[in-house]
């Protein structure tokens, strides 16, 4: 069975005031994670075609090509949890 | 002068892709890379010498040992101390700072003393004197800083009373990259008999700098920021303050003699001397002799060719990234003033943003509060991206650095 561990090599909390969460997909799968996550998520806004504005079930965060998104304003652990299998399972 | 093509041909990172392109290293100031000479030194350590060192006379032990100190030795001249017995090894500048906190602080200060730190500090100069002041029951003032980060002088100097006992400070910031008047301030703290703790982490790396000259009484620096290997750094002490200073750990390597005595039923113990008595347990010796090839390698370079460099680097940034209308450097702007180091923001996108859209065309910087919290506080900034540069940067990297801004800061 596919699990989002399958897809996330680490998360990390990101240093500065906003207390956000930065997950790095694994590096054989970051091409499918990225185009799971624009097929489910909501477009928002895309910067230079390097920074994708992305909502999902009311969480928003920013997709990078280079694998990594940063999530917003989640309430903990099981939140980001329950985002990332929405997005990728 | 420094030919930073030449220089790139010793550092084997540099040859890396990151994400299909060539890799831009603009993180200096958090670690820098590591040259073959040093890589080499660290191989040639343990593939020839590697022993345990001060404990054994057989040849290997006599030949680790003697590298050793030769690193002490060689770290002494490079910041014109008097000899090794003023160069203590630490695991870098937060451990060099921990080590006076606690082994100089503790006995030292006491209910009416105050320690004087600045609010452009990084986290290792504040959060040890905050800590041990709920032990010793002294209190911590904050000289105040100017809006752009820069240090207010006056206010400074008249924020040092007879109470002060240690002024910490640091002598380049590691958000703005501004240089400190070193010896205005020693002058200052001096003239009320307190100590002065330089935090050189972001300064012997990239400046000359001179213990002597400066006046300091006590310095601490990385070797991981001066291509020397992680886990290495140098607390620099007049010999006369490390003499009194009692040690920070207790182990083998520190002490000459524990005797057991049957009538207390205790053990008395006798010192090494220095620097050993503060390098308890076996020591960093690789991490130590990849320092000495550090320095020699800087040496060689020339720290005014470094200066120069880092100078010729931050002006041309600096002078582009004006350029770019949503772009805003943090901060004095005046490179001459600084070291290497440019903090700043692009609007409408956090730190992090800037961070990983430059990382996807393989350009590393830093985002966050590098560690410096209070003085974001001060400069009212949520996070800053931050770029430095070292000796093997070019202004082709930051022509690259300047395209990429440029892609992203488009409104």
């Amino acid at each position: 069975m596919v699990t989002v561990e399958d897809y996330v090599a680490r998360t990390e909390g990101t240093c500065g005031e906003e207390k956000d969460v930065v997950v790095t997909f694994k590096h054989d799968r970051k091409n499918e994670a990225i185009q799971r996550i624009m097929k489910r998520a909501k477009m928002q806004k895309s910067i230079a075609n390097m920074i994708f504005e992305l909502a999902f079930e009311g969480v928003s965060f920013r997709l990078y090509p280079s694998g990594r998104a940063i999530f917003r304003s989640l309430k903990d652990k099981e939140e980001l949890h329950r985002v990332l299998c929405g997005l990728l399972l | 002068m420094l030919d930073p093509y030449k220089v790139r041909e010793d550092f084997p990172i540099l040859k890396r892709e990151i994400n299909g392109h060539p890799l831009v290293y603009f993180d200096n100031a958090a670690t820098s890379q590591k040259p073959s000479q040093v890589i080499d030194a660290i191989k040639n350590y343990y593939e020839r010498s590697n022993a345990n060192v001060h404990r054994a006379v057989h040849t290997l032990s006599q030949e680790a040992s003697e590298l050793y100190e030769n690193a002490h030795e060689e770290v002494a001249k490079f910041i014109n101390a008097n000899d090794m017995e003023e160069i203590v090894f630490v695991r870098g500048t937060t451990e060099a700072i921990n080590l006076v906190a606690y082994a100089w602080g503790l006995p030292n200060l006491g209910k009416n003393d105050e320690v004087l730190v600045t609010l452009m500090e990084h986290h290792s100069n504040i959060v040890p004197w905050e800590n041990l002041s709920r032990i010793g029951g002294f209190r911590v003032k904050y000289a105040q800083a100017n809006t752009d980060g820069t240090l207010n002088y006056e206010a400074f100097e008249q924020t040092i009373t007879d109470k002060t006992k240690i002024v910490c400070f640091s002598h380049v910031s590691n958000v703005t990259g501004i240089v400190n008047d070193v010896k205005r301030i020693v002058k200052a703290a001096h003239n009320h008999g307190a100590l002065t703790l330089i935090d050189g982490a972001q300064s012997v790396p990239h400046l000359c700098v001179d213990v002597k000259d400066l006046g300091m009484d006590l310095l601490a620096f990385s070797g991981h920021k001066m291509l020397a290997p992680t886990g290495t750094g140098v607390l620099y002490g007049k010999k006369e303050i490390l003499e009194k200073m009692g040690p920070f750990h207790g182990g083998g390597e520190m002490i000459r003699d524990v005797t057991f005595n049957s009538a207390t039923r205790r053990c008395s113990v006798v010192w090494a001397g220095l620097p050993w008595k503060f390098e308890a347990g076996t020591p960093n010796v690789s991490g130590g002799i990849g320092l000495m090839a550090a320095v020699k390698y800087l040496k060689n370079v020339g720290m005014k060719n470094v200066e120069t460099h880092e100078e010729m680097l931050t002006s041309y940034a600096i002078e582009h990234m004006q350029d770019l209308g949503n772009v805003e450097i943090y901060g004095p702007h005046n490179a001459s003033e600084k070291c290497g180091i440019i903090p700043f923001g692009v609007k409408g996108l956090s730190s992090h943003d800037v961070a990983l859209s430059l990382d996807a065309y393989g350009i590393m910087i830093r985002s966050g509060y590098h560690c410096a919290q209070p003085l974001h506080q001060l400069l009212k900034l949520k996070s800053s991206a931050r770029a430095s540069f070292y000796i093997y940067n070019t202004r082709e990297e930051v022509d690259k650095f300047i395209e990429v801004l440029k892609e992203i800061e488009r409104p």
